[in-house]
């Protein structure tokens, strides 16, 4: 299935929507941008005019159950868990970088030099799994 | 040390803002309440009771088992209050945000219940906090609470809020600190020692 080969309906009725009007499709995102902050914009300020305000000094403290709060905000965590943040950037951000990847691939004149490219790509990673996998990251606990 | 923080007050629009906007509100207010479960005792047993398949309270439009104080805006009150939770309590009633409302569950949140000769209870969550819907018994059935958060909801389908309930609500009568109206009446001990004739404040 290819994925530039199949628009979802909303898609299509906006594109559809945007070369009938005749205005450049940037437009018509510019205009979905707009209307959100338009959106947010009426919210906040329905919330400015309407919503009530009482400020103590009780309510302003940081919340600790009830109690006074002592010590910092702050706590220190353990630097081994920058291994899950090293999977992470292997598989997920890896897959992100797929994504665009699957429109391109079709085409003449992208096609194969994309598939050499993001061989390195994956290959690059690749090595990173390895190095996780030998040193039994991958290992169920 | 004083803090300058402005007084409470409902938004500017409040009072021109057409009656169906209130109606909206109350509506979105009363079928959207998150609970903020202060369960103590065995009333949190029947609260939690009430929040499961058979009496669930999620269809009434109260969703259960807020985080915090801060995401809440029903606090429901259920158990007994000994002393020592007492400010605890009071703290975080002062932490939920405007508009809170209070359901005092079971006989010793609505006044101490058979606790009423102890030591150490609070004689009733509502010499600590303002409560607006009791429900009696120990413990009440889930539907007991099924019917205060009904009567709450009709509570605020006719509520009217205004800048003057707020401050009622913060004892908006005081405008001064306990602090400011008694310092005039301790004198400074050096102060005492070192003056002669020992002045009278």
């Amino acid at each position: 299935m290819s994925v530039s080969g199949h628009r979802g309906s909303l898609d299509r009725a906006l594109l559809t929507l945007t070369r009938l009007s005749g205005v450049s499709p940037y437009l018509t995102v510019g205009g979905v941008v707009l209307a959100g902050v338009l959106l947010f914009a009426a919210a906040m300020g329905a919330r400015l005019v309407l919503a009530p305000r009482a400020p103590t000094v009780m309510k302003l403290t940081t919340y600790e159950c009830g109690v006074d709060p002592v010590g910092e905000g702050w706590a220190q965590t353990n630097v081994r868990y920058f291994l899950y943040a090293f999977l992470y950037v292997v598989f997920a951000v890896d897959a992100v970088f797929l994504f665009p990847w699957a429109t391109v691939i079709r085409s003449s004149d992208l096609g194969r030099a994309s598939l050499v490219e993001m061989a390195i790509f994956i290959c690059v990673l690749l090595v990173g799994l390895a190095h996780a996998a030998r040193r039994g990251l991958l290992r169920w606990v | 040390m004083k803090v300058e923080l402005p007084m409470p007050r409902l938004g500017l629009a409040n009072n021109d803002a057409p009656l169906p906007i209130k109606i909206v509100l109350n509506w979105g207010r009363r079928y959207s309440l998150w609970v903020f479960n202060f369960g103590l005792a065995c009333c949190a047993i029947e609260f939690i009771a009430a929040s499961m398949a058979r009496h669930d309270f999620m269809r009434l439009g109260v969703i259960p088992f807020a985080p915090g104080p801060r995401q809440a805006d029903l606090m429901v009150v259920s158990g007994t209050v000994s002393d020592k939770m007492a400010p605890a309590i009071r703290r975080l009633y002062d932490q939920m945000p405007e508009p809170k409302y209070v359901i005092s569950f079971g006989s010793c949140a609505n006044s101490g219940g058979p606790y009423w000769d102890s030591y150490c209870v609070t004689k009733g969550v509502d010499t600590l906090i303002p409560v607006d819907v009791y429900v009696p018994g120990c413990p009440p059935r889930p539907e007991a609470l099924l019917q205060g958060i009904i009567r709450l909801q009709e509570k605020i389908a006719s509520e009217s809020l205004s800048t003057k309930a707020i401050r009622a609500k913060y004892a908006g009568s005081r405008r001064v600190t306990s602090g400011e109206v008694t310092r005039p009446l301790l004198t400074n001990p050096q102060a005492d020692a070192t003056l002669a004739g020992g002045e009278q404040s």
